[in-house]
């Protein structure tokens, strides 16, 4: 017992023991989500987020020391974001083609994606640090995370947010836009794209090509526009 | 693979040496997306070369979210308090953020004649 103890009180307070655990965690949540026939609701980073949050409770592990081994995984969404560039070049093409829907379908869709969760957490009575937080939520988590530090918000909370989201929009996409009748598969990818970000761009993908590709457009065109107006917001909201 | 992810942590840094030096609201990373944008349409043959190493990074995007998710265990009495307010909210922002961007592109490509697919 007094090992097992000793080994404990030597692993906890290493990186490498959370390193491994988030890997297992994620790598676990995705193998249910392919079992599960892609099913959104499994959605393997809520799955392995839920187990993580769990374990540190239970093992009563600060944040700070899981973030001493996670960081190396959280590092890695620097140049993700940057990646984010290719399949927005691939894809100049279609931007071409479709360029005024495109850019009239992102103002219309970010400014109403942030603006709707600011007016409903007020009506609400949400708290100002909360409704920063709130702000960024359908961009990108590398950008929404950027974005919420740099107008005071909580980038952890944010994060939180981005993933609801990244689901919410996953989950309701279909049925919302078939309760619409929108056929276009451009019109469809690209509006899921710019308020669910990735975890939309992943669902969209596995409806159609067109969608997926459109929506990953969607995402990076939202990724710039909410860094460019969430803090015209968040000062208004302030002010 | 590793000029690849050179590559990106290059224009990664560029990024934060111009958001930095010349004070933009805008994150690092989100700069270097834009100057790698750019340089590819100057010089298409980087984005064919570092295509497959981006493919890897994205396609396993996801997973980068769980450490910052994890970060909700600090923030479990919010969710107590306001966990209804906040359901609300990023449901029905999400609900309405897809209906306006889908009908917005709709409406204006019926307008400028631009084809169905």
């Amino acid at each position: 017992m007094t090992e097992f103890a000793e080994i404990w009180t030597y692993l906890s307070t290493d990186p490498l023991l959370w390193l491994t655990l988030t890997l297992a965690a994620y790598g676990a949540g995705d193998a249910l989500f392919k079992a599960s026939g892609r099913k959104p609701m499994v959605n393997p980073v809520l799955i392995a987020v839920a187990f993580l949050a769990v374990l540190l409770q239970l093992t009563g592990t600060s944040y700070a020391t899981y973030f001493a081994g996670a960081q190396f995984v959280h590092f890695m969404l620097g140049p993700a974001t940057v990646a984010l560039a290719i399949p927005l070049y691939a894809n100049l093409n279609h931007i071409k083609k479709a360029a005024l829907p495109m850019i009239a379908a992102l103002v219309a869709g970010s400014l109403a994606a942030m603006l709707s969760a600011v007016g409903i957490g007020v009506a609400l009575g949400l708290d100002a640090d909360i409704l920063l937080a709130l702000i960024p939520k359908s961009a990108t988590a590398p950008v929404a995370l950027g974005v919420s530090e740099a107008i005071g918000g909580s980038p952890s909370l944010t994060a939180v947010f981005v993933i609801t989201t990244g689901i919410t929009g996953a989950v309701i996409a279909t049925p919302l836009l078939n309760l619409l009748r929108i056929t276009d598969w451009r019109a469809r990818g690209f509006a899921v794209g710019v308020a669910s970000h990735g975890i939309g761009t992943a669902r969209a993908f596995q409806v159609n090509e067109t969608a997926g590709a459109f929506s990953g457009v969607g995402m990076g065109l939202n990724a710039l526009l909410t860094a460019l107006i969430a803090p015209i917001i968040a000062q208004w909201l302030l002010g | 693979m590793i000029i690849h992810l050179a590559t990106l942590l290059a224009f990664q840094l560029l990024g934060e040496v111009t958001s930095r030096g010349l004070d933009l609201p805008l994150p690092g990373p989100v700069i270097g997306m834009a100057l790698l944008f750019a340089t590819c349409m100057i010089w298409p043959r980087l984005a064919k070369t570092i295509a497959p190493t981006t493919t890897v990074l994205l396609g396993h995007l996801s997973l980068l979210f769980v450490p910052a998710g994890v970060g909700v265990v600090g923030h479990l009495d919010k969710f107590g308090s306001d966990g209804a307010a906040l359901g609300v909210a990023i449901i029905g922002s999400t609900v309405v953020a897809i209906t306006v961007g889908a009908l917005t592109f709709v409406g204006l490509r019926k307008l400028t004649g631009t084809s169905h697919d």
